[in-house]
């Protein structure tokens, strides 16, 4: 973890510099968090990777959380670590569906890959990637499967056919339905509708 | 380019062009399913595009449909070289999102068995590298030992790979003493083992030739390419997770992190070799300190089980267990990036929780994801030969990369 001071000494320069495109920044838990508008990302990155006082040069990671409940429905998430100032720093953009991302493998080429996976895992699309191709997923693969309304069974199954003498891809058929347990416990406050819960509503 | 002029080309197929080749996914050398499409002009790499992928199992989609607990044997499954260094960085996730206090005895248990992990790793790449390059002795000295080691997970914890032994708050079980001792005599004898794979290759012509300046990277590649590990320090860079953002207890042990000087595949084999001795270092103290920390090895609360003989009188103790075991626990709303110095390089655990007793998102940092990628740009201009030289000095696992 990196040391509180730096950290609270980053914030400040960031909000200094950077404050006209930072919607947010904050130290939780001991960690550098700066929630930026998706236009700015490059420079925000260039400015992180340049200026002296952050020196943030390598680029640790990129990925994604889907809400589907909100209206800007990703996150595009960003880490970032200065070897040289012992810190490390997390980004945030918020984007909608229909929204794309600038690709910043000019300023990180090791962000290459990464937005490859972004974009196999959650279909978002990076403006400018050189590449931008499925990775991690079958070759032919239909979907993105880390978004929360594609099932953890996936909806094709593959087999190998000894008739036909190849590999043969049909749809997903479960033998016993998947385990997905309800472990809201009655003991810690589950709110179960029962029948005729309805007419109390109405009555009130 | 062509010597030459090309007017005396008798038929159409004399036209030289480039060739493609596929390396893998069934190559030896591949170390694993990795798919490596070459663009070769003659013997040298123009583009390497390696294909990753065909180990790809959907932990991240996975883990969010499992309690906490459930999800920790899957890090096993990641690197399956060192499987407990990937447990650590899942429980110090949750372990941070729970503000849960390690007990010291566990503390030093699983620096303990981080540091076996890293020899394990070591071991198997120090020596598959070298069979890469054509020794296959290495290897049959190298996997004896790892031998030894696996059964020192063994009787840890009961498996000699998917180990679920560091648990959040702890670790699972306490070590017997007569453990102890075995690893103490481990370590007496495992420094003469080392020094005969040195003998055998650092000072070999054969492994010279087709290691010293291959793969060379800088400190500027490594920052473009965010290498971590041995991947930096074979550069000259004193960068180590353990003593830059100490983590567990390493603040306290006395030990060096290796630095290579060239950046060059034959550095990172010396610094490896050098990494195994100081881990044998850590082993040591470690053995040491826990002779004088007797206590229990896991934080008796929410996130951990209640002893077995309480079980056994306390009603409470028995509902807590079937409660953990069946329903998990639950992590405060939040999330959390935690790092280890795994033996590959910074494997990260990005936790995303909403309050529930599952993960809302885990993302699984590799190492050797980036390591991988970077690929296309340390290869192009090798020879072909070199290209199974430089991935076994990167150092690959796919569990770990296709996830």
């Amino acid at each position: 973890m990196s040391d509180p001071e730096t950290l609270s000494d980053m914030s400040a320069q960031l909000e200094a510099r950077l404050g006209d495109v930072a919607e947010r920044i904050r130290i939780e838990r001991g960690e550098l968090e700066l929630q930026v508008a998706p236009g700015s990302i490059l420079r925000v990155l260039e400015a992180l990777r340049t200026d002296a006082a952050f020196r943030f040069s390598t680029l640790v990671d990129i990925t994604a959380i889907d809400w589907p409940q909100r209206e800007r429905r990703f996150d595009v998430v960003y880490h970032l670590l200065s070897m040289y100032r012992n810190a490390r720093i997390r980004l945030k953009l918020a984007i909608r569906e229909d929204e794309t991302v600038p690709s910043v493998t000019d300023v990180h080429p090791a962000a290459n890959w990464f937005e490859r996976e972004v974009f196999d895992m959650y279909g978002i699309l990076f403006t400018g990637h050189p590449d931008l191709r499925r990775i991690l997923t079958d070759y032919g693969f239909r979907g993105h499967p880390l978004r929360k309304d594609f099932p953890t069974t996936g909806y094709t199954e593959v087999r190998y056919d000894d008739t036909v003498k190849r590999v043969v891809y049909e749809p997903v058929k479960l033998v016993q339905e998947y385990r997905q347990f309800d472990f809201m416990s009655p003991w810690e406050g589950a709110d179960y509708i029962l029948p005729g819960d309805e007419k109390k509503e109405a009555a009130k | 380019m062509m010597d030459g002029s090309f007017d005396d080309v008798e038929t159409p197929e004399q036209k030289i062009r480039n060739f493609n080749i596929n390396f893998g996914p069934q190559h030896p050398a591949a170390h694993g399913v990795l798919r490596l499409v070459l663009e070769l002009d003659g013997e040298i790499v123009e583009r390497c595009d390696p294909h990753i992928g065909l180990l790809h199992r959907g932990t991240e989609k996975l883990m969010e449909s499992r309690t906490y607990l459930q999800n920790l044997p899957y890090f096993d499954r990641l690197d399956y070289v060192a499987p407990m260094n990937q447990e650590h960085a899942w429980c110090l996730a949750i372990e941070r999102l729970t503000g849960t206090e390690v007990p010291r005895r566990a503390s030093l248990i699983r620096v303990l068995y981080s540091e076996i992990g890293r020899v394990l790793n070591h071991l198997l790449n120090v020596t598959t590298q070298a069979l890469d390059v054509g020794a296959l002795t290495p290897p049959l000295w190298g996997f004896e030992e790892r031998e030894k080691l696996m059964i020192f997970y063994e009787r840890a914890c009961g498996a000699r790979l998917h180990a679920a032994y560091f648990r959040p708050g702890g670790v699972h079980q306490d070590l017997p003493p007569a453990l102890l001792a075995d690893i103490m005599a481990w370590t007496e004898t495992f420094p003469a083992v080392l020094d005969d794979i040195d003998g055998l290759l650092t000072e070999n012509r054969i492994f010279k030739q087709r290691n010293v300046d291959i793969g060379v990277v800088t400190e500027k590649d490594i920052l473009d390419w965010g290498f971590s590990g041995v991947m930096v320090r074979g550069s000259g860079l004193a960068w180590d997770l353990r003593r830059a953002q100490p983590y567990e207890c390493y603040d306290e042990f006395d030990f060096m992190v290796p630095v290579g000087k060239n950046g060059d595949c034959f550095d990172r084999y010396l610094c490896r070799m050098a990494e195994m001795r100081e881990s044998v270092k850590i082993i040591r103290q470690c053995i040491e300190k826990l002779e004088r920390a007797p206590g229990d090895v896991i934080a008796r609360g929410k996130v951990a089980p209640p002893a077995r003989g309480e079980m056994k009188t306390s009603m409470e103790a028995l509902i807590h267990h079937f409660k953990l075991y069946t329903e998990g626990f639950r992590v405060p709303e939040g999330e959390v990036y935690a790092a280890v110095e795994a033996p590959k390089g910074e494997f990260g655990v990005y936790l995303v929780s909403d309050g529930t007793n599952r993960p809302y998102k885990t993302k699984i940092r590799a190492p050797g994801y980036l390591h991988l990628q970077a690929m296309d740009f340390i290869c192009r201009g090798h020879q072909l030969a070199d290209v199974s030289a430089i991935l076994g000095s990167l150092d690959v696992v796919f569990g770990e990369i296709d996830r």
